[in-house]
């Protein structure tokens, strides 16, 4: 089977390769938010701790 | 077993066993999904009747049965919460809704693309369908209605019932395709007996399945380790983890 072949997926390569396409979409934002929000969560607890060391 | 488990729900063993996990869930995640794209994509045989066509089954059931667990998952975690009010519980339950919509989405895309090509059409309200949107919009309104409370205790509470409420609609999901007339063809992997799939072709289908379900873990583990930092204000633990970080 050539690469050709391949992406042509026997006709389907505008069926196939969008689907694909998406869900790794979906998937990769799925990690890369949690991410985030974690890190996000742990900024907030660094400055709320700076905070409480020194009231002003 | 018992004492494990009350470490478990304790947030500073929670954190700190999270965050050991995760990367081996991640990594065997990537292993496994990696190995079932290349060998659903290359190596099983094209379908009889929809040629190359039908290899979007290996993005579109997986994604499908994980907008379920994610689900139930979340369901689990707010009754859990409600009833024994477990911290961990709630930022379970809270951390599962993100995640719920992109496997939901993926099923719904996936779906429309898939059904444009061998039913002729993107959407239909056909039960397995609609129900499956019902379930993005319950996501979507459990994080609307969690955002809606600036105390998270009563967003924990409000948001539980909620999603117990909206569970009603998985077995729905589930069993669309036996109980009306569907569109959607019926289950071949998840039934009783021998799956009515070539062996073949079912491999990289259970590589696809196990994946998703191992990154759902160290997805869901690293949001829930955000959720608790954000609920135990000044906690010596976290004055500790900063200090560290």
């Amino acid at each position: 089977m050539s690469l050709r072949d391949f992406l042509h997926m026997g006709g389907y390569a505008a069926y196939v390769w969008p689907s694909y396409l998406f869900t790794i979409a979906a998937i990769g934002w799925m990690v890369i938010a949690a991410r985030r929000a974690h890190r996000r969560a742990l900024e907030i607890a660094r400055k709320r701790v700076v905070m409480e060391k020194s009231p002003s | 077993m018992w004492t494990w488990i009350h470490k478990f729900g304790s947030p500073p063993h929670f954190y700190r066993i999270a965050a050991l996990l995760t990367p081996w869930f991640g990594w065997i995640a990537a292993i496994l999904i990696a190995t079932g794209l290349v060998w659903g994509l290359v190596f099983a045989p094209a379908d009889y009747q929809q040629g190359d066509g039908f290899r979007i089954l290996y993005v579109h059931a997986p994604s499908a049965w994980m907008s379920l667990f994610t689900y139930v998952v979340m369901a689990l975690a707010a009754g859990i919460g409600l009833v024994w009010r477990i911290k961990v519980a709630h930022a379970v339950a809270a951390s599962c809704a993100p995640i719920g919509v992109a496997f939901t989405a993926s099923a719904l895309v996936t779906g429309a693309v898939w059904g444009q090509k061998m039913w002729g059409t993107w959407w239909e309200w056909d039960p397995r369908l609609t129900s499956e949107l019902i379930l993005l919009f319950l996501y979507f309104g459990y994080m609307a209605l969690r955002s809606a409370y600036d105390d998270p205790q009563r967003a924990d509470r409000a948001s539980a019932v909620l999603a117990l409420v909206g569970v009603v609609n998985v077995p729905i999901i589930h069993y669309s395709v036996v109980w009306w007339n569907s569109l959607h063809q019926v289950a071949s992997v998840a039934k009783i007996g021998r799956p009515s799939i070539a062996p073949e072709m079912l491999v990289p289908l259970i590589l696809m399945f196990f994946g998703f379900n191992i990154l759902f873990g160290a997805v869901l583990l690293t949001r829930v380790r955000g959720e608790v930092l954000l609920r135990e204000r000044s906690a010596d633990w976290i004055r500790a983890l900063v200090a560290k970080s």
